[in-house]
């Protein structure tokens, strides 16, 4: 090592001497336009935002009327530990959400397969598709409400109904990006249909329809709350509506950090599959 | 197994792509098919393999191929197509999947044209971990692995950088001499094609027809140490493109 670095300077002398005199280094202009990952500046940033909070609505500088610390939310958060009413609360609106958003996926991979795969169910679905995606689900609510009761059926059918559109465009959007070439060089090697459809084209697909997840988690958290505001005892979408009608303004932030924390709960086990699903991709 | 193409044509809509293509691929033989871009001859590789089929013409094959080949024609891509999610073994086994071999078998399948391939070791990489002369390397693996009658080459070389072919083509030599497999290459590098070929079909430009059959007999083993013949071999080939190649650089492009 020492050795080498002698040596480089022998050459740095050298071509000191071989240098026309006055020349400059040439000056640097690349750098920039780069993220660099800050680790702790976003815990900061998070803590300073509860802290300016908190110390706001203990010295009047927030008004108590317009919103309450955020130790009288976690208080609120305790209360309903304390009362066991917590459970009761989130365990229907995880039941709602995971039942309405599994059955909506299943059925939306399935059709996004078809569509997909078949020119003759695209022709058919595609424009059906294009018709009621942009449909607010929440707006269907009443009609769910007339076919599958005021119960946890339509609920379950808002949510179902809200997942299941971009689930099946992201999913035959993944088949249609396949790589045709690879689609060739299983026919070219005489794969079986079913096997060029199983090992090339739903793999293939996979990413697409991952992020799709993304996106119809986020739907449906969304109609969840809007569903369980418009007719629901319990949930967390009545909790926040019952603390807005009683002006509790910690109860009504409480519900919200729930949704929070199950929205970024979500987000992580879809980043989970992801990374355990896609570890191929650079 | 031997091939021969006869008469073969096509039009893409209004635009004539091939004429009267006709000439045979005998066992053992590197055929190398030349020409200048978009002179249909990628397209003439789909139809001698069965991908698409021609507008007009045929192309038959004459004889069994060898015994326990699994699929007589067999294609190595200039992408290489290899799936991204599988590791090198998986790509593998993907063609020998569907032909009712046992996992036992497969495997021994698998280690030997990895190690015919000089890949023993990498078996259980991914391609993106590879460069592209590996991940080629992968492709021709697999393509040995279910031993081909004759191998269709579409561009095998063209998407790699200048050593990384040099190496790649000493390979294909090496390889052609243990095992004398029957070839249609597709290149549109007159190097390889004097380098590799039995054999060179010369295409015009669009519509694309042959110019010339040029044949060389200089035997495969000894060309990388008699440069001046084959540079002079590759000059006349040239001198027959040349103009064409000109010609085809100027034309518009109407088919993608």
């Amino acid at each position: 090592m020492s050795h080498d670095a002698v040596a480089e300077r022998a050459t740095d002398a050298a071509a000191a001497k071989t240098r026309t005199p006055n020349a400059k280094p040439v000056p640097f202009r690349g750098g920039g336009f780069r993220h660099r990952p800050h680790a702790a500046v976003s815990a900061l940033v998070f803590i300073a935002v509860i802290v300016f909070w908190e110390v706001g609505c203990r010295t009047g500088f927030i008004s108590s009327i317009a919103l309450a610390p955020p130790s009288q939310a976690f208080g609120a958060i305790m209360d309903l530990v304390h009362t066991g009413m917590l459970w009761k609360h989130l365990g229907l609106s995880l039941y709602r959400l995971i039942a309405g958003w599994t059955l909506g996926t299943l059925l939306g991979i399935g059709v996004g397969i078809l569509i997909g795969l078949f020119s003759l169910v695209r022709a058919g679905l595609m424009p059906l598709v294009s018709a009621l995606f942009p449909i607010p689900k929440i707006a269907l609510l009443p009609l769910f409400v007339v076919w599958f009761g005021i119960g946890e059926g339509s609920k379950v059918a808002t949510i179902l109904f809200g997942t299941f559109f971009p689930t099946v465009i992201a999913t035959y959007s993944g088949i249609d990006s396949v790589d045709r070439n690879l689609i060739r060089m299983g026919q070219s090697f005489e794969l079986s249909w079913l096997s060029i459809v199983r090992k090339i084209i739903i793999p293939g697909a996979l990413p697409s329809i991952l992020s799709g997840f993304r996106i119809s988690a986020a739907i449906a958290i969304v109609l969840l709350v809007a569903a369980e505001m418009i007719g629901a005892q319990y949930g967390i979408g009545a909790y926040i509506l019952t603390a807005g009608a009683e002006f509790a303004i910690d109860k009504l932030i409480a519900g919200v950090a729930l949704l929070s924390v199950i929205g970024l709960a979500i987000a992580w086990l879809i980043g989970r599959a992801e990374k355990h699903l896609l570890d191929w991709r650079t | 197994m031997e091939l021969s193409i006869e008469n073969v044509g096509h039009d893409y809509g209004d635009t004539q792509v091939l004429r009267d293509i006709s000439f045979t691929v005998k066992r053992g033989e590197i055929v190398c098919i030349i020409g200048p871009s978009g002179c249909g001859k990628s397209t003439l590789l789909r139809f001698i393999g069965g991908l698409e089929r021609p507008g007009m013409g045929q192309v038959l094959a004459a004889g069994e191929p060898p015994a326990g080949s699994l699929n007589p024609l067999t294609y190595i891509f200039q992408d290489f197509a290899l799936l991204p999610w599988r590791s090198v073994e998986g790509n593998i086994s993907l063609v020998l999947e569907d032909h009712g071999i046992g996992a036992k078998e497969r495997r021994a399948i698998i280690a030997d044209v990895l190690a015919r391939t000089k890949l023993s070791e990498f078996g259980k990489a991914l391609p993106r971990q590879l460069s592209g002369g590996m991940k080629q390397r992968v492709a021709i693996a697999r393509a040995l692995s279910v031993r081909p009658a004759v191998m269709l080459m579409d561009e095998p070389l063209s998407a790699l950088d200048s050593q990384t072919r040099e190496l790649l083509m000493d390979d294909l030599i090496e390889l052609w001499t243990r095992e004398r497999f029957s070839a249609c290459y597709v290149t549109h590098n007159l190097a390889e094609a004097v380098r590799l070929g039995h054999k060179i079909v010369v295409l015009s430009r669009r519509p694309g027809r042959i110019i010339e059959v040029v044949e060389i007999d200089i035997p495969l083993k000894e060309r990388a140490n008699r440069i001046v013949e084959l540079d002079h071999m590759q000059r006349q080939v040239w001198s027959i493109v040349r103009e064409e190649a000109r010609q085809a650089d100027r034309e518009l492009t109407h088919v993608a």
